[in-house]
């Protein structure tokens, strides 16, 4: 008996140290490394495409790595930057993610000391003189630069149908607020289903992308910068203004109430049954994906009252502190910022690229235009993509429309106060 | 020497060990992190700025009392919870009441009824996201182009996206799922009682109904208990349906949904601690003095 017992000590000792003693990964600390992982929010489409691209090019020049490519669906991120969250309070971090340019990177990520200092990296490769250095401004913090920005989105296009378009009479873009809701009246009259397409699904993100024009496109790019810097109140009378605007256009789709992802939404355009939609340019190369023909099934202006504005955001890649496989991060960091890398990715992703010497004869007619836009253009950051706000202000944001929406569209002065509240809640 | 007792005690000291790696395991991993827990909800951890960690007492769960968010994903709850268990109550009974006298085919039908549990929420959420289509007329799909088609079309609504009766669409899939369940445990307690008692009733000249309401259903009330509190602790923690079905979207928020908003989306780790324990304290209000009722009755035995 008493050897029994003996051995069951040693095994049950055996089974616990095995639960509860902790391995300690092991420290790879040579150059070669045998993975990488990528993490991002872009799992279909052109945004796969285009990432898919960037892969190909990163396969074949680190042919020893094991490439990971870690993506979890939605929209702006509205559930992979959950995910991200959980695994790096995990320590868990993957070896490179996504993170827009603007406070995502800096308040989110790198004020909170999870990010390494890329300045070296930018030295070396001599990215200081090949991105616009606001651009570069928007990764840093005291001085510090945290992330290398692969492209530039446009949030202000708003896209329509020409056939549709022809139907209900419109024979030109819409330039401003009053044009178009002359011309949503148009295409209500010519019997076109939902004059103004509303993405209501994905926890409201597509809302809140559409609001961020409307404030823009109402109170112009000075009073809505000072949103942020305090300068402009979200309860005073410029946002009362835009909010009755975004109200009046809501009336002309279903107030948002649909679950549909932009995706499923933005379909409408494509299929004639739509007449606006506002949304970023990644539509474009969505629909192109899809099969259709930039100019026939679909085309594009600047949102109206925007015209001459450019609100941008920008995908950046970082390197996390506590990486596994550094060394193979940097390398992907690298072709990343390259010419090479960013002329392969942006094609197929619908961007151009936030260098400013790519070869422009390798994207189609709507890149040229925002990239000659884009070099001219008052330029503003947007909020639903994390230029002008952090992911706390983006949820709270998020929310407060979704809030708006269930409750009819009706309570202009809780949109506001909400809002209010959201910005209140930002630490500096 | 022979000491007594020895056989026994290495017996008792062999048994133990053989438990506790589980209790070990489940000292850190259930226990250890609900003190985790507790702890960072008393801190000020409300976002990754937060250099100086400090407890704060109770303050992240008297700013939930006045927060607006949490007390609408709370009366969301309260909402989905009331409908789905009366109605998967009623539901479940009714069909118990249809099998219970050993009708043909009795076995098909129990597991024809019981299926939908094999469903997992999350792939059932993701059905019903389509089935709750808030398209009508012409364009209706889902349960809109169903109740067209048979024509109830004035029944046609928003679903899940109305603005007063989102949560008890909600329950809908819920007590599909879960009604069949109920119908088991039913029979279960059907059969529980002797046949003799309703003999006895019928020779002393009680009608069918009488049987029923006097010597059946008085003999159901455990089960009764065991159901609600089954899905009373279901439906508190509720969150792969309805995130499954809407997302994270306001409408049809429920506090699970909101600790994880809270938590991973706007970094605040003491609110979505706090949020936590809240639920933990409420399923436990439910569950606990059930276990002891139990536990109770088993040491009669």
């Amino acid at each position: 008996m008493r050897k029994g017992s003996i051995r069951l000590i040693a095994a049950a000792s055996v089974i616990a140290l095995a639960i509860t003693g902790c391995s300690s990964s092991s420290d790879e600390a040579a150059n070669t490394d045998t993975e990488f992982e990528i993490f991002t929010w872009w799992a279909s489409g052109g945004e796969a495409a285009g990432l898919g691209a960037l892969v190909d090019l990163y396969k074949a020049q680190n042919p020893e790595t094991e490439f990971i490519n870690a993506s979890v669906a939605g929209g702006a991120g509205v559930n992979a930057k959950a995910v991200l969250e959980s695994r790096m309070a995990a320590g868990d971090a993957p070896d490179s993610f996504q993170a827009h340019a603007g406070l995502e990177v800096i308040a989110s990520y790198a004020a909170q000391g999870k990010l390494e200092d890329l300045t070296a990296l930018y030295q070396s490769e001599g990215w200081d003189k090949s991105f616009p250095a606001d651009l570069i401004k928007q990764t840093t913090l005291d001085g510090k630069i945290y992330s290398v920005p692969v492209n530039i989105h446009r949030a202000n296009v708003l896209w329509w149908n020409p056939a549709t378009a022809a139907k209900a009479g419109i024979t030109k873009a819409p330039e401003t607020l009053d044009e178009m809701f002359a011309d949503l009246e148009k295409f209500k009259k010519a019997g076109v289903k939902t004059p103004m397409v509303l993405a209501g699904g994905e926890g409201s993100w597509a809302m809140a992308h559409l609001l961020d024009y409307v404030l823009v496109a109402s109170m112009g790019p000075e009073k809505f910068e000072g949103l942020f810097s305090g300068s402009t109140s979200w309860t005073g009378p410029e946002v009362a203004e835009a909010l009755k605007v975004y109200q009046r256009l809501l009336s002309y789709g279903d107030k948002g109430k649909n679950s549909f992802g932009w995706g499923e939404a933005g379909a409408a355009i494509t299929k004639g049954t739509g007449g606006f939609f506002i949304m970023g340019d990644w539509a474009s190369a969505q629909w192109q994906n899809e099969g259709a023909v930039l100019g026939t099934d679909y085309t594009f202006a600047p949102g109206p009252g925007t015209v001459g504005i450019y609100q941008w955001l920008s995908d950046t890649f970082t390197l996390p502190v506590g990486a596994k496989n550094r060394n193979a991060a940097l390398a992907w960091l690298k072709l990343s910022g390259s010419k090479e890398g960013q002329d392969a990715f942006n094609p197929l992703k619908g961007s151009i690229a936030a260098r400013t010497d790519s070869d422009l004869s390798l994207y189609d007619d709507y890149l040229k235009s925002a990239a000659a836009d884009w070099a001219k253009d008052r330029l503003v950051g947007s909020t639903a993509h994390g230029v002008t706000a952090d992911n706390k202000f983006m949820a709270s944001m998020n929310a407060a429309v979704g809030k708006y929406i269930s409750g009819g569209a009706k309570d202009n002065a809780g949109l506001a106060k909400d809002l209010a509240a959201a910005q209140a809640a930002v630490v500096k | 020497m022979k000491v007594p007792g020895t056989k026994r005690f290495s017996t008792k000291l062999g048994g133990l060990l053989f438990v506790l790696p589980s209790i070990i395991a489940v000292a850190v991993f259930v226990y250890g992190m609900i003190l985790w827990t507790l702890n960072i909800s008393l801190s000020n951890r409300t976002s990754g700025y937060v250099e100086k960690v400090e407890y704060i007492g109770l303050k992240n769960y008297t700013d939930l009392v006045v927060d607006e968010r949490f007390t609408h994903a709370l009366s969301n709850l309260v909402k989905f919870t009331v409908t789905f268990m009366l109605a998967t109550l009623l539901a479940g009974f009714i069909m118990s009441l249809l099998l219970e006298k050993g009708i043909k085919g009795e076995g098909f039908f129990r597991s024809f009824y019981l299926y939908p549990m094999a469903i997992s929420f999350i792939a059932m959420g993701t059905a019903f996201r389509w089935l709750f289509f808030n398209e009508k007329g012409e364009d209706a799909a889902g349960l809109n182009l169903l109740l067209r088609s048979v024509g109830l079309g004035f029944l046609q609504n928003d679903w899940i996206l109305s603005e007063n009766g989102a949560m008890y669409s909600m329950a809908i899939p819920a007590i599909w799922q879960m009604s069949g369940y109920v119908m088991a445990l039913f029979l279960a307690g059907f059969r529980g009682i002797p046949d003799e008692m309703r003999e006895a009733a019928r020779v002393d000249g009680a009608t069918e109904f009488q049987i029923y309401r006097q010597i059946l259903f008085p003999q159901l009330t455990p089960t009764i208990l065991t159901i609600f509190i089954i899905l009373g602790h279901v439906s508190m923690k509720m969150f792969d349906l309805i995130v499954g079905i809407n997302g994270k979207s306001y409408g049809t928020q429920v506090v699970a949904v909101y600790m994880w908003e809270a938590t991973f989306d706007a970094g605040n780790q003491a609110k979505g601690t706090a949020i936590s324990v809240f639920i933990l304290v409420m399923v436990a209000l439910v569950v606990v003095p059930y276990l002891r009722h139990v536990n109770k009755q088993e040491a009669y035995r």
